[in-house]
């Protein structure tokens, strides 16, 4: 077996038992990384951060004092500040930034042993969901369909980091959430990705699109991954004032456990119109999969849901626009020289920032402008807090809700240009994101296509416990998927 | 609503973003696809609702009102396209 098809669990238990070592594994993931050039996953390699990272690893292991990622290589997204390394949210604008601190997710993972192979390419400011609005070029999906060589899109905004995790060019990857940018590349991908519950992961040093509904999570090979690299991820930091004091368990104890007597809820309004057969029977199975473990199946109403992405693609282009203020060509990044300040602004942002961020910037400025701020922005949070309180009202019924991740598999680069049928890749995962609440998505089959699809699982609050525990379940009755390497 | 070109000139220039005369139609339509799209949400009935402001029920957290970090002109200039003795350079901005 290839050291790089090693999940953390694997490669964990044989550097604790000193079989290989985290210098050998780093380096078979440099030469890995080396040889998939044609993904595009990686923007900015660090391959010698990499290895003197994995030296320490090693004096720490010979010593008997590995930490819980110790010597585990990942890739990051580009979205995270990581200090004196290329970190530009894969924008124009950031042209050249390298900051001088490290984000706390990052900072978390290092403490904890894990070893950085470089940064992970991205739609740009984390718009998009297919990667093709990256200023570094699209992410090709590791997957393609039966019998073609047809490039396709990874999904996004996660792109690179479901990519990198699914070609074994990163042992996992950090990742970021606003409206489905975690669980839908990792649908695409058949790795698992977690959004956790609003304020569980710190917002501090991630680079802010919409800051009420981003959140950072990981995507891994499989679900007890998912749940070693969440607890690494996940703090209580005073620099991140909606970071919640709450103590983060051992997510991986939940792993195993019985699902008998939980209640699982299937919300009708996901059975939308139009809603593909193939997902509407992947959906069906892994409900049967939950049943046969002793889980009860329950119909539940979530009657807003079709209005969560309308008031999202109200709350998050507002809240971009403001987080986008302050790239200004003044304190870094990219500067074009106008013919006074106005217009260095205005020469900087029109070249830096690329057309979908330029659409959001501007609906969100829009949204939020006289005369309009409680037509749009007041009323989308109102709708915001109905579609919290439809699930609010789920939990009195069930203890998770299972949907589909995705309404399709992956599509090919350029195949959807109109922006709102873009946007509609987000619909299962959306409300999620509105309501604050964890979800995930884990692996369930693959399309006739031979593409994998994913199932979503949405928890109460701070219950990253039981989506763990369910999603077990789910995996171990559909298997883990990988895609047949045929790019190196 | 929908909105106009004269419209859209006024957004992106609130916007700080530069954009052509050229441009301005097929921005007026990209923007209205989605203003278009969002409407959907004068269906909801809104009446005694309160807007979110935070998903999770919490007490903002406060700390004491004291310098705990800076000090680092430096660290914090070098990232900027144009600097000088810590200063950040602008275009002339007063005549």
């Amino acid at each position: 077996m290839s050291l790089t098809a090693l999940t953390i669990a694997q490669a964990r238990a044989m550097l604790q038992a000193r079989e290989i070592s985290a210098l050998e594994l780093t380096e078979a993931y440099i030469g890995a990384i080396e040889k998939a050039k044609l993904l595009n996953a990686y923007v900015a390699e660090t391959p010698d951060q990499a290895r003197a990272m994995a030296k320490v690893s090693d004096a720490k292991l010979a010593k008997g004092e590995g930490r819980a990622l110790e010597g585990i290589p990942l890739g990051i997204k580009d979205l995270f500040a990581t200090k004196g390394v290329h970190t530009q949210a894969c924008s124009h604008i950031l042209d050249g930034f390298k900051p001088g601190y490290e984000s706390t997710v990052t900072q978390n993972l290092w403490e904890a042993g894990a070893v950085m192979l470089g940064k992970l390419n991205m739609d740009e400011f984390a718009m998009g969901s297919s990667n093709e609005t990256s200023y570094y070029g699209g992410v090709t999906n590791p997957w393609r369909r039966h019998n073609s060589n047809k490039s396709l899109v990874p999904g996004g905004s996660s792109g690179g980091s479901a990519t990198a995790v699914a070609a074994h060019i990163c042992a996992a990857a950090t990742a970021t959430d606003t409206g489905g940018s975690i669980r839908q590349p990792a649908a695409f991908t058949g790795t698992v990705g977690i959004k956790p519950t609003y304020g569980r992961v710190s917002r501090w040093g991630t680079v802010a699109f919409a800051s009420s509904l981003d959140q950072a999570g990981p995507i891994t090979r499989d679900v007890r991954d998912a749940a070693i690299m969440l607890k690494a991820m996940a703090s209580v930091d005073l620099k991140d004032t909606t970071s919640i004091d709450l103590p983060i368990p051992d997510y991986e104890k939940a792993l195993g456990k019985s699902i008998k007597g939980l209640r699982v809820g299937i919300p009708k309004e996901y059975r939308a119109d139009g809603l593909a057969p193939e997902i509407n029977a992947l959906w069906e199975r892994g409900a049967q999969w939950l049943k046969e473990q002793g889980a009860e199946i329950v119909e539940i109403s979530l009657p807003h849901t079709k209005y969560a992405l309308p008031a999202y693609y109200i709350v998050a282009p507002a809240e971009a626009s403001s987080n986008l203020a302050r790239y200004d060509g003044v304190r870094y990044g990219l500067r074009v020289p106008g013919d006074d300040l106005i217009d260095t602004y205005e020469k900087t942002r029109a070249a830096g920032f690329g057309r979908e961020v330029q659409r959001r910037v501007m609906v969100g400025t829009y949204v939020l402008s006289a005369g309009y701020y409680d037509a749009y922005y007041v009323k989308a949070q109102k709708v915001r807090t109905l579609i919290k309180r439809d699930f609010d009202e789920a939990w009195s019924k069930v203890d998770v809700v299972l949907t589909p991740a995705t309404p399709s598999a992956a599509f090919a680069p350029g195949e959807i240009t109109d922006p709102v049928q873009m946007y509609l890749n987000d619909i299962f995962t959306v409300t999620v994101n509105m309501a604050g609440l964890p979800g995930i998505a884990v692996p369930a089959g693959l399309s006739a296509e031979g593409l994998p699809l994913g199932l979503q699982l949405i928890g109460k609050p701070f219950d990253e416990e039981t989506l763990f525990q369910m999603a077990a379940v789910i995996e171990q009755a559909a298997g883990t998927f990988t895609a047949k390497n045929w790019w190196a | 609503m929908s909105v106009d070109e004269k419209t859209v000139r006024r957004v992106a220039r609130l916007a700080r973003i530069k954009v052509d005369d050229a441009e301005l139609p097929r921005l007026a339509g990209e923007l209205n696809v989605i203003l278009n799209f969002v409407e959907q949400l004068n269906e909801v009935n809104i009446d005694n609702v309160m807007p979110l402001t935070s998903v999770v029920e919490v007490d903002m957290r406060q700390r004491a009102d004291v310098v705990t970090d800076g000090g680092y002109a430096k660290a914090v200039t070098q990232s900027a396209a144009a600097s000088e003795d810590d200063f950040f350079m602008v275009p002339k901005v007063v005549e």
